[in-house]
C-alpha cells in the first residue's frame, strides 16, 4: 500500500492552507486528494470580490485569492490528485479513494487534515410544503450554473434565506438579467453580512422581506409561485400568506460541514457546529486526524479559514515529528450565557502555544456588551464589544499567560450584555 | 437641502447615517459612530462606486467554459449595466492569467477589465 505522511482531504480553501502551512513547518512527505477538476474549491465560483482583506490587505475575488495558494502550491511541487473521490477513511488512517486514471486505490497516511468544507441546506432539510417543480435550486448551485457554466437557472426569481450567498446570487442573477423579486428572511434579522445588504440588495432595490418565509410552492413541471407569509415568535401567521409569481426559487438556508467522512471513522461530532469536537491544535478525538475550514465549523470569511487551516497543517507536523502518548490533561471550553459554541471545544494548557484562538457565535443580536472569559470561576478577560451578531464569527485570543497558574478544570465564554430590542 | 439616509458598510455596526445635502455638497453626516462612516456617506453621496465582477465567455480549454472577470478598480454605480452589456460581446481565447486585460475602457468609464482567472 501506498504510504504518505501527512494526506489531506479536500484542496479548497482549508485544504490549501493547511498544506502549505505543513509545508512551512518543514513537511515534505505530503499529499492533497481532491474531487473536483481543478484546486481552489468554492473559490472558484465565488466570482465577487471582498476576499483577502486579512490575509493580504487587498480586496480579491474568489478565484485570485485560490490561485495566490494555488500557485504556491505548484510552485513548491506539493502533490495533489484530482478528480479523486475519498470513499473512506478507516480508524488507523487508511484512506480509501477513486478516481478516473487510478481506479479504487488505498493510501496509509500518518497524520491527516479534514478539509471538506461544508454541504448547502437543500429543500428536503427545509420542510416546506407543495408541489415538486423544476426551478427550485440551492444558491450555490445556481451560482455554479451561472458563474462556471454561463447558464441562467431562470427568469424570475425569489430567494428564501439571507445569508451572504443568497445576497451575492440576488445582484448576480440581476446583473445577467433576471428579475430577483425578493429575498424573503425567516428571522428578523438578515445573517449576511450588512455590506452585502447594502451592495447586492438595495443597490437594486431588491426588496428584503424579514420575519417572512416560503409556506408553500405552486407549478406541477416548472415552478410557478411561492407562497410567502409572514412568522411571529416562531410561527406562521396565515392570515398574511401571498402569492409571488416566480419560476425560481433560490435557497440560501445555511451551511452544514460534510462530514459523513468523518462520522464513518469515529470522529466525535458537536451538536451545535455539525463539525468534530477539536482540542487546542484543532485534533479530534482521534489521535493525528485533524479538522480545519468548514468542515470543521461554517466561517463567514475566508480569511479566517485560511488562518485556521495553517495551524492545522502546523499542529499536524508537530504531531508527526513527535506523536503524543499517554493521555494529555484536557480541560473543557464551555458556551456560557449567550454562546451557541466554541471552537475549540476543549484544551490543554501544556499544549498551548503563547497564544489561542478561540472562535465562537453568540445566538441573538447583542449591542455594547462585554465577551468575558472565566478560568474556572475566576473571570480572567473582558473585552468590550460595540455589536455582535450571530451572522458574524467572534475571535478573542487567550494567552497561556492569563490562564498559568490557575488550577484550570474548565474555561467559560459568556456574554454580558442587554438583547438589542430593536 | 436634501436628506439621504444611508446604511454605512464599513463594519459590522452597520450605523445609520443620516447625510444633509445642498446643491450637491454635504453638508453634515449624522449617526455615524466613527470616521469611517463620514467619509464612506461623502464618498457613496457624492460619487458612488463599485468594482465589477462578471463572467465572459472563454475558448480553447475544455475544462473552463468561462472566465471571471473583474473592473481594475472602481466604476460608477449608474454603469454597471452598461458594462455588462458591453461585457456580453467579449470572447477571450486561453490560455489567460489573473490581471490580462480583457477589455480597455469598458463602457468609456476609463477603467479596464482584468481576468481574475489562471487558465491553460
Amino acid at each position: 500500500m501506498r504510504k504518505v505522511r501527512l494526506v489531506i482531504i479536500g484542496g479548497g480553501p482549508a485544504g490549501l492552507a493547511a498544506v502549505l502551512g505543513a509545508k512551512h513547518a518543514g513537511e515534505d512527505d505530503i499529499l492533497i486528494l481532491e474531487r473536483d477538476k481543478q484546486l481552489g474549491g468554492i473559490l472558484n465560483q465565488c466570482i465577487h470580490n471582498g476576499f483577502g482583506l486579512h490575509t493580504f490587505h487587498e480586496e480579491l475575488t474568489g478565484p485570485e485569492y485560490a490561485a495566490r495558494f494555488s500557485c504556491e502550491i505548484k510552485n513548491q511541487n506539493i502533490l495533489y490528485s484530482l478528480n479523486t473521490m475519498v470513499t473512506n477513511i478507516s480508524k488507523d488512517k487508511i484512506i480509501t479513494a477513486v478516481n478516473p486514471s487510478e481506479g479504487l486505490f488505498q493510501i496509509q497516511a500518518q497524520a491527516i487534515i479534514l478539509a471538506m468544507g461544508c454541504t448547502e441546506r437543500p429543500r428536503g432539510a427545509l420542510n416546506i410544503p407543495g408541489t415538486r417543480p423544476a426551478g427550485i435550486y440551492t444558491a450555490g448551485t445556481a451560482q455554479k450554473f451561472v458563474n462556471v457554466y454561463g447558464l441562467m437557472p431562470g427568469k424570475e426569481v425569489v430567494i428564501l434565506g439571507s445569508g451572504d450567498i443568497g445576497l451575492i446570487m440576488a445582484r448576480r442573477m440581476t446583473l445577467e438579467g433576471a428579475k430577483v423579486k425578493m429575498v424573503v428572511e425567516k428571522m428578523p434579522y438578515s445573517s449576511g453580512l450588512k455590506r452585502n445588504i447594502v451592495q447586492c440588495l438595495e443597490d437594486f432595490e431588491i426588496p428584503l422581506k424579514l420575519s417572512h418565509t416560503v409556506v408553500d410552492i405552486e407549478g406541477n413541471r416548472r415552478l410557478e409561485a411561492v407562497w410567502i407569509a409572514q412568522v411571529k415568535e416562531g410561527r406562521i401567521l396565515p392570515e398574511t400568506r401571498e402569492r409571488i409569481s416566480c419560476d425560481t426559487l433560490l435557497l440560501s438556508c445555511g451551511l452544514i460541514p460534510e462530514n459523513e467522512l468523518s462520522a464513518m471513522m469515529g470522529i466525535e461530532l458537536s451538536d451545535q457546529t455539525k463539525g468534530p469536537k477539536v482540542n487546542e491544535s484543532l485534533e479530534t478525538n482521534i489521535p493525528g486526524v485533524f479538522a480545519c475550514g468548514n468542515v470543521l465549523h461554517v466561517h463567514d470569511l475566508v480569511d479566517f479559514v485560511s488562518q485556521e487551516a495553517s495551524m492545522a497543517g502546523r499542529k499536524a507536523v508537530e504531531y508527526l515529528r513527535e506523536p503524543k502518548s499517554g493521555q494529555k490533561h484536557e480541560v473543557p471550553v464551555e458556551a456560557g450565557n449567550g454562546v451557541r459554541y466554541t471552537v475549540p471545544s476543549r484544551m490543554c494548557l501544556e499544549a498551548m502555544e503563547s497564544s489561542l484562538p478561540v472562535r465562537f457565535r453568540v445566538d441573538q443580536i447583542y449591542k455594547d456588551g462585554f465577551f468575558c472569559v472565566y478560568g474556572n470561576d475566576q473571570r480572567i478577560m473582558r473585552r468590550p464589544f460595540r455589536i455582535a451578531t450571530p451572522g458574524e464569527m467572534v475571535q478573542i485570543l487567550l494567552t497561556k499567560k492569563q490562564l498559568e497558574g490557575i488550577d484550570l478544570q474548565r474555561i467559560r465564554i459568556e456574554l454580558e450584555a442587554k438583547i438589542n430590542e430593536n | 437641502m436634501k436628506t439621504k439616509e444611508l446604511t454605512c458598510i464599513g463594519c459590522p455596526m452597520g450605523c445609520v447615517l443620516t447625510v444633509q445635502i445642498n446643491q450637491g455638497k454635504v453638508q453634515s453626516v449624522h449617526g455615524n459612530s466613527c470616521l469611517n462612516g463620514d467619509r464612506y456617506a461623502r464618498q457613496e453621496v457624492c460619487a458612488p462606486a463599485r468594482i465589477l465582477t462578471t463572467t465572459v465567455p472563454l475558448a480553447g480549454d475544455d475544462n473552463h467554459l468561462m472566465l471571471s472577470v473583474k473592473t481594475r478598480n472602481p466604476i460608477p454605480k449608474n454603469k454597471i449595466f452598461a458594462c455588462i452589456q458591453e461585457l456580453k460581446k467579449v470572447q477571450v481565447k486561453a490560455p489567460v492569467h489573473v490581471g490580462d486585460l480583457v477589455l480597455k475602457n469598458v463602457a468609456n468609464t476609463g477603467v479596464d477589465v482584468v481576468s481574475t482567472q489562471n487558465i491553460g
